[in-house]
């Protein structure tokens, strides 16, 4: 009997999973220190708002470099990629980086295999592929999105990446 | 190698229900059955996907890597294998656990086409550095 309450209570869980996971999957967040958002910190409790500030802003923006993404960074802008031969939309993401990359002029594509190079993946704290960082012209990381990134929002996020005209 | 995504996620679906009636009959030997079809499918010749193109001739839009799904079919069969040893040793809680995991993985497959044992491996790699090296050399 135990099992048909196990059965119900997995499907359920597999439910919640999956719905957070279309949503969130492939969003592109703010990185580093300065470029973020204020939290709004009067309506929650003084711990939980301390902490919720303290993480991101305190750490310091990564920034990579020509040695470490084994090419050239883009002249204004470069969306790296790291996949893995175990992941489905890796693929489509490729097209997609390619595509914007084609579209915005200085802005480059570099794909980066997970499995070789885990000591960026630990670095960068990369959880699954693919994971999108875009990087400013000084090879700064501004932006991230785990998951299949929509085309718009790259585009947008790259926007955000390049110096001021 | 590529695959028909179609077929592995009626294959998922049909998993799906194999495994809601393990964990409702807790039948070990359902899930021995369900373990073989797992291990089948790690060797691409999982009767689920089998059954699938007897039925279905028409060509998929778009086909994908085989190797993702081997990999998730073998992370079933570890859970499914684990599963049995509960059944039989009469550790009901681990049977009921591993079964469930299994669940989970085979339902987000067939519901939201997400391959939770595919996002799993760069984990797994993460945590295993040593396997790391002696695959790349």
């Amino acid at each position: 009997m135990s099992g048909l309450w196990v059965a119900l209570a997995t499907l359920a869980l597999g439910a919640v999973i999956g719905v957070v996971h279309l949503r969130r999957g492939g969003r592109m967040r703010d990185v580093g220190g300065e470029r973020l958002p204020e939290r709004p910190s009067g309506r929650l409790p003084g711990g939980l708002s301390r902490r919720l500030q303290e993480r991101p802003s305190g750490a310091l923006p990564e920034r990579l470099s020509k040695a470490d993404l084994g090419e050239g960074l883009g002249e204004r802008a470069t969306l790296v990629q790291f996949s893995t031969a175990f992941c489905q939309p890796c693929r489509a993401t490729r097209r997609i980086l390619a595509d914007v990359s084609t579209l915005v002029p200085g802005v480059s594509h570099v794909e980066i295999d997970a499995e070789s190079r885990l000591d960026l993946v630990r670095r960068l704290d990369i959880m699954r592929t693919p994971t999108v960082l875009v990087l400013d012209a000084a090879g700064t990381v501004v932006k991230r999105a785990s998951g299949q990134p929509r085309k718009a929002d790259v585009l947008a996020a790259v926007a955000d990446a390049l110096p001021p005209a | 190698m590529r695959a028909d995504p179609r077929a592995l996620r009626f294959g998922a679906a049909i998993t799906t229900l194999v495994l809601v009636s393990v964990l409702v009959t807790e039948s070990a030997w359902l899930l021995a059955a369900q373990a073989a079809v797992f291990a089948l499918g790690v060797v691409r010749r999982s009767p689920y996907v089998m059954l699938f193109k007897a039925f279905v001739k028409s060509a998929p839009k778009e086909t994908e890597d085989a190797r993702p799904p081997r990999f998730a079919q073998l992370v079933g069969l570890v859970f499914a294998v684990a599963g049995l040893v509960g059944f039989l040793t009469g550790i009901v809680p681990l049977a009921l656990a591993a079964t469930a995991a299994a669940l989970l993985a085979a339902f987000l497959n067939a519901a939201f086409g997400f391959c939770l044992g595919c996002e799993m491996y760069l984990l797994i790699r993460r945590l295993l550095p040593a396997a790391n090296m002696e695959v790349s050399q």
